[in-house]
C-alpha cells in the first residue's frame, strides 16, 4: 500500500526542500566542486601562482607506487576493522540478549566507548601500548616480547586496527542488540521444539534474520574505517613507521596539509569521492536486494 | 533573578559594538604573533612579548601558541590564503626555503626596516645565524631569534652506573658504540636515542663531516638543487645506526621531537637533541642540572677534516602580509619593526640563551653571558656555541645551512625511509637511494611551482 501525496503547483514543494538543498549545496556540493577544481591545478603553498595542468595530478597519483601501496593497505585495514568490530559486537550482543543478572548495566557499559572521541581513544591506547611509557607496552617488553610499534610496521598496524575496531564495537553492539530483540520469539520457540540446538538456531534462524542489520553495519563500518579513523592514526602513529599505517585518507591529509601539495591532495580526494560513489551504487543496486529482509 | 541577569547580558551585548570602536581608537595597535613553542619555552617567549608590551604603549603583541612548528607553518599559510595571516610568525628553519620563495606573502626584514627607519645591527649576529636567514647578497629576510644547534645530552648518573666517566662524553662514533654497549650491560634501558632523527643524524651529521646534503651548497645556490644523501659516508652511518638498533644500544625515539621524552624521563642514557631542549631536561630529568651532561656531536675520526661546525636550527620570525590582496598599514609595520628591534637587544638575547639553552644569537650577548660567569656555574651551557665554532668557525658550502623547498616533506620522506631501514625491511643503500629519488621529486615540484 503506497501512499502518495501530490502538491499542487511547483513553488511549495521546492520551498519546503529549500533548507535541505541549501545545506547540501553549501556543505557538500560546493567543497566537492572546489576539490575537483583544485585537482586540475598546480599551485604554490601560498596560492600566489597556479597553473592548469589537466589530468597530470591524477596521472602522478595513480602512477605513484606508494599511493597504490596505501590503497592496498587501506583495504586490509578497513576489512580487518570491519570484521573484528562486527564479530566482537555480534558475540557481545548475543551474550547480552540472554537472561543474565545485571544485563542492563552490562549493556550500558558496552555502549560507553562510543562516546569517546577518536583522538581520546587513541591517547588511551597510546598510554597502554607505548613501548616505554605504556603499561602493556612495558609489560610485553618485560616478558621478552620485543614490542615497539614506533618502529615495527606490523605492530603499528595491529595497534591501529585494534583501536579503531574497539571504538566501533559499541555502535555495532547497539544495532545487533536491537536486531536480536526484534526477532520474534515464536520463530525461536518453533525451532527449539523442532529440536534445534542453540548453535544451530543461531546460524539457521537468528543470523539470516539479522542479515539486513549486518549488511547495513558492514557498509557503515567500512566507511568508518575508510574515513573516520584519521584521529586514531594521527594520534597513534602519524602514518608511520615508514608508511606502514598510512591509509588513503591519512595521505590526503599529509599531502595537502603537511606537504602543502594541494593539487595532488585534491586529486586524491576526487579519487576517493569516485570510490564512495561506486560503493554506494553497488550497495543500492545489487547487494541490498539479495539481503534477506 | 534569572530575568535580571538576562537583562544584564542583553545590555552588555548591546553596548559592546558601541564600546569597541572607541577602545580601538585609544588603545594600542595589536600585532598578532603566532609561535610554535610548547611549555616551558612558549611561556618564556610570551614573557618577552609581554616585556615589550610593558616597555611602550603604542603597540601590543598578542601571542598565541599554534601547535608544533610544522602546525604553526601550516596555520600561517592557511591564514594567508584566507587573509587572516598573523603579523609575525615563528617559522622553523625547515620552512625557511618555502618562506623565502613566498613572494608577497612575506615582508622581508630588510624591506621592513628600510621602510620604517628602525635600525638593527645585523653585523653583531653570529655569522652562522645571519647567513642562514639572509639572501646571497647579505640582505636579511627574517628576524633570527631562537637559534639552536643539535648537541648530545647524556645522563651522568647512567654513566656512573656503567662505570663511565661522567665528565668525559664519547667524542667519536667508535667511542659512542663502546659507551652504549657498556650502558646496555649496566641495565640502561635505552643507551642511545635521538630527537629530530634526520636533523641530527643526516643534516647535522653531513655538515660536521663537511659532506654535502644537496648540490649547489645545500640549495643556497638555487632551486635546481638535488639531494646527495646517498653518499658512502651516510650509508656507513645509517649502517652503524642499524647495527646499534639490532644490538639494542640504539632506540628509534619517533619522528620529530618525540625522542626528547625518552631522555627527559630518565630511561635513555644519551640523546641527540636540540640545544633548546636544555630547559626541559633541567626541569624534568631525574637529578636535574647536576645529572645533565652536554657534549658536542660525535664524528668519525677517520674522515678527513672532520669535525667542522654544525649548522643552526630552531626558528626565526617572519613578518607576513595579511593576505594575497591585503597589505599592512605603516603603523602595523612600525610595530613589527620595533618588536624586532626590542628582541635584538643583547640583554634579551642573553636572557633567552641562559634560560633556555638556545644560542646567544649576537656576539654582544655571548660576551655578556661569558662575563657574567654563567658558563662556569652551568658547565655545558656553552657547548652549542663552541660546536658552531668548531673547526675554526670557517663555514663551508656544506656547513652554512640547508635551503630546500618542500623541506618538511623531504624530512618526512627521509624519516620514513630510515624507519623502514631500521625495521630491517631495506638496506641502508636502498633507504638513502629512495630518499634521494623521492626527495628530488619534491624539489622539482617546488622548483616548478615557484619559478618566478
Amino acid at each position: 500500500m503506497e501512499k502518495k501525496v501530490y502538491f499542487r503547483g511547483i513553488a511549495l514543494p521546492y520551498f519546503l526542500l529549500l533548507p535541505q538543498l541549501i545545506i547540501t549545496g553549501l556543505f557538500f556540493f560546493w567543497p566537492a566542486g572546489q576539490a575537483v577544481y583544485q585537482s586540475f591545478l598546480r599551485e604554490d603553498a601560498f596560492g600566489l601562482s597556479s597553473t592548469f595542468v589537466g589530468f597530470e595530478n591524477f596521472a602522478d597519483v595513480l602512477s605513484d607506487p606508494t599511493w597504490l601501496q596505501s590503497a592496498l593497505r587501506t583495504l586490509l585495514f578497513s576489512s580487518s576493522v570491519a570484521v573484528l568490530a562486527l564479530g566482537f559486537a555480534l558475540f557481545l550482543a548475543v551474550q547480552a540478549d540472554k537472561h543474565i543478572r545485571g544485563a542492563n548495566t552490562y549493556k550500558t557499559l558496552l555502549i560507553w566507548p562510543y562516546a569517546v572521541a577518536p583522538a581520546i581513544a587513541a591517547v588511551l591506547w597510546l598510554f597502554m601500548f607505548h613501548p616505554s611509557i605504556g603499561l602493556f607496552g612495558r609489560m610485553l617488553n618485560g616478558m621478552g616480547i620485543p614490542w615497539d610499534y614506533k618502529l615495527n610496521g606490523n605492530q603499528a598496524m595491529l595497534l591501529i586496527i585494534l583501536a579503531a575496531a574497539w571504538k566501533q564495537v559499541s555502535y555495532n553492539f547497539i544495532f545487533f542488540l536491537a536486531g536480536l530483540q526484534s526477532i520474534p520469539k515464536a520463530v525461536l520457540e518453533a525451532a527449539s521444539i523442532d529440536g534445534a540446538r542453540p548453535m544451530r538456531r543461531f546460524w539457521t534462524v537468528v543470523f539470516p534474520l539479522l542479515s539486513p542489520t549486518a549488511f547495513f553495519l558492514l557498509v557503515v563500518n567500512l566507511v568508518y574505517a575508510f574515513f573516520d579513523t584519521f584521529g586514531i592514526i594521527h594520534s597513534l602513529t602519524q602514518g608511520g613507521p615508514g608508511k606502514a599505517t598510512e591509509t588513503l585518507i591519512y595521505r590526503v591529509y599529509t599531502d595537502g596539509v603537511m606537504n602543502l601539495n594541494f593539487g595532488s591532495s585534491a586529486a586524491q580526494s576526487v579519487i576517493l569521492m569516485i570510490l564512495v560513489v561506486c560503493l554506494t551504487v553497488v550497495q543500492f543496486r545489487y547487494v541490498e536486494r539479495k539481503v534477506h529482509y | 533573578m534569572l530575568r535580571r541577569s538576562f537583562g544584564q547580558v542583553a545590555i552588555a551585548a548591546a553596548a559592546a559594538p558601541i564600546a569597541a570602536p572607541a577602545l580601538a581608537q585609544s588603545g594600542p595597535i595589536e600585532i598578532s604573533f603566532w609561535h610554535g613553542l610548547a611549555q616551558p619555552l612558549g611561556g618564556i617567549l610570551e614573557g618577552i612579548a609581554n616585556q615589550f608590551n610593558e616597555s611602550q604603549t603604542r603597540f601590543r603583541i598578542v601571542s598565541s601558541f599554534r601547535g608544533s612548528y610544522p602546525e604553526t607553518m601550516v596555520a600561517a599559510i592557511a591564514g594567508f590564503r584566507s587573509a587572516t595571516a598573523p603579523h609575525i610568525v615563528q617559522m622553523f628553519e625547515v620552512g625557511t626555503g618555502t618562506m623565502m620563495a613566498a613572494g608577497r606573502a612575506i615582508k622581508p626584514v630588510h624591506e621592513l626596516l628600510a621602510e620604517t627607519g628602525v635600525a638593527i645591527n645585523f653585523n653583531d649576529y653570529l655569522p652562522a645565524v645571519r647567513g642562514y636567514y639572509s639572501l646571497a647578497d647579505g640582505r636579511m629576510m627574517s628576524m633570527p631569534f631562537n637559534s639552536s644547534t643539535a648537541i648530545m645530552f647524556y645522563n651522568k648518573d647512567a654513566f656512573r652506573r656503567a662505570g663511565l666517566n661522567p665528565d668525559q662524553a664519547p667524542k667519536t662514533w667508535a667511542e659512542m658504540r663502546a659507551a652504549a654497549t657498556r650502558l646496555r650491560a649496566a641495565g640502561v634501558e635505552i643507551p642511545m636515542t635521538t630527537a629530530w632523527p634526520t636533523w641530527t643524524q643526516v643534516e647535522q651529521f653531513s655538515a660536521i663531516h663537511n659532506t654535502p646534503l644537496a648540490t649547489l651548497d645545500n640549495g643556497f645556490g638555487g632551486l635546481n638543487t638535488e639531494l646527495q644523501v646517498n653518499n658512502p659516508l651516510m650509508v656507513r652511518h645509517l649502517n652503524t645506526l642499524m647495527e646499534m638498533g639490532r644490538e639494542n644500544t640504539f632506540r628509534w625515539g619517533g619522528r620529530d621531537g618525540a625522542g626528547d621524552a625518552l631522555f627527559a624521563n630518565g630511561s635513555a642514557g644519551m640523546i641527540f637533541a636540540s640545544s633548546g631542549a636544555r630547559a626541559r631536561f633541567v626541569r624534568e630529568l631525574p637529578g636535574g642540572l647536576a645529572n645533565l651532561g652536554a657534549a658536542m656531536l660525535p664524528y668519525y675520526n677517520d674522515v678527513g677534516g672532520a669535525p667542522i661546525n654544525s649548522i643552526i636550527g630552531g626558528a626565526s620570525f617572519w613578518a607576513m602580509n595579511r593576505g594575497p590582496n591585503a597589505t599592512r598599514s605603516a603603523d602595523e609595520n612600525r610595530g613589527i619593526a620595533e618588536f624586532f628591534a626590542f628582541i635584538a637587544q643583547a640583554r634579551i638575547a642573553a636572557a633567552w640563551h641562559t634560560e633556555t639553552g638556545f644560542l646567544p644569537v649576537t656576539q654582544t650577548a655571548f660576551q655578556q653571558v661569558q662575563a657574567s660567569g654563567f658558563y662556569t656555574q652551568n658547565p655545558g651551557a656553552d657547548i652549542p656555541i663552541q660546536q658552531l665554532l668548531r673547526g675554526g668557525g670557517q663555514m663551508t658550502g656544506n656547513s652554512r645551512g640547508i635551503r630546500l623547498g618542500g623541506f618538511v616533506e623531504i624530512r618526512t620522506i627521509m624519516q620514513e625511509e630510515m624507519e623502514r631501514a631500521l625495521q630491517g625491511q631495506q638496506t641502508a643503500e636502498v633507504a638513502l637511494n629512495n630518499s634521494v629519488t623521492r626527495g628530488n621529486v619534491v624539489l622539482r615540484n617546488f622548483e616548478r611551482t615557484n619559478r618566478a
